[in-house]
């Protein structure tokens, strides 16, 4: 089973940002993000967030958010797409780089998932 | 009581007219506890459920419903749109088994809590659902009933949403989605009037 990252955000600037921070520790972890509504305005956008699981060359991905619609858009999502997604409701930078990192390294999901405990905040 | 298709076109016709006239308002409801954006976000959604309505006219109650959940959830931007898109959604697979209407609204609210996780007294739209659904019920809900569960969100502390993360200070503030949820509400009382 190989594992990617999909990060959501309200602001298409944060959600193409942070990836490349992401990346910096994990070259070869597929990433992808959704950011704005679909005319880039600030909130989200399931269909960016359906595209982004779609264009994640990974069978299963852990995904990370910022606020609020964030959440319900990518459980909308996630309901509609055929790939296992996990969705954890832990700070989004700090927990998404421990994810990236971790899978990097071969680190198995449920040890990932323990180290991401402690950063729950929402 | 059953609730036909023409009255339910009716109601999302009165309710995205009611949109339309009060979007800056919905918005200035979401500017101290929010992102000012409500009004707007709910007026591009209903805009959208009315151009998929008028593309494609439903043959059923379950078809009306799904178009106009189809239409929220991909045009609203904010969380109002899987919010009222799921309740749309869920009366949309109620609808194949019933119309009757105090049962396809009873989904509606387990879906919109499903989604977002808010019980009653959160500061949220759920505040005027968990009211307004019993007096629906026993036939005495009015418009003063519906303004009041839309006033009783005021002294509340917000425990979802954006005005969650203002804490004590979302207090003094209506919330803007248990105002759209109180114009949802009148539209269907004229509606199946
Ligand atoms: N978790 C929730 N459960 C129920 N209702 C909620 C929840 N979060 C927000 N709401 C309702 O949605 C309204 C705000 O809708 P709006 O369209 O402004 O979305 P938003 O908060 O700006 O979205 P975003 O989360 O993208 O910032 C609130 O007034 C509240 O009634
Ligand atoms: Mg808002």
């Amino acid at each position: 089973m190989n594992y990617g990252i999909v990060i959501v955000s309200h602001v298409p600037e944060l959600a193409q940002g942070l990836p490349k921070l992401l990346q910096q520790v994990a070259k070869d972890v597929p990433i992808t993000a959704a950011g704005g509504t679909d005319d880039d305005e600030i909130g989200t956008s399931v269909t960016k967030i359906m595209t982004a699981f779609a264009d994640n060359p990974a069978d299963e991905l852990l995904t990370f958010y910022d606020l609020g619609s964030a959440k319900m858009n990518l459980e909308l999502a996630s309901e509609m797409s055929d790939k296992p997604i996990h969705l954890y409701d832990t700070a989004l930078v700090e927990s998404a780089y421990s994810a990236a990192a971790l899978l990097e390294a071969g680190v198995k999901l449920p040890e990932i998932e323990a180290q991401l405990a402690p950063l729950k905040i929402k | 009581m059953d609730l036909a298709l023409d009255q339910a076109t009716k109601w999302l016709e009165l309710f995205g007219d009611e949109i339309e006239k009060n979007k800056a308002y919905l918005s200035d409801l979401d500017t101290p506890i929010g992102d000012a954006d409500h009004g707007f976000n709910m007026a591009r959604g209903m805009e959208a459920v009315e151009t998929s309505l008028a593309q494609k006219a439903p043959a059923d109650l379950a078809g009306l419903f799904k178009q106009t959940a189809m239409a929220l959830i991909t045009k609203v931007g904010g969380a109002s749109g899987p919010l009222y898109g799921t309740a749309f959604l869920e009366m949309s697979k109620q609808a194949a088994q019933t119309s009757e209407l105090n049962s396809l609204l009873a989904a509606a609210l387990a879906g919109i809590k499903k989604r977002g996780g808010a019980a009653a007294g959160d500061k949220t739209m759920v505040d005027v659902w968990e009211a307004v659904l019993p007096e629906l019920a026993q036939g005495t809900l009015t418009d003063a009933k519906i303004d009041e569960a839309v006033e009783a969100t005021k002294p509340l502390i917000a425990k979802k949403g954006r005005a969650s993360y203002l804490g004590e200070r979302s207090k003094g503030h209506i919330d803007p989605g248990a105002m759209s949820s109180g114009y949802l509400f009148k539209a269907l009382l004229k509606a199946v009037a």
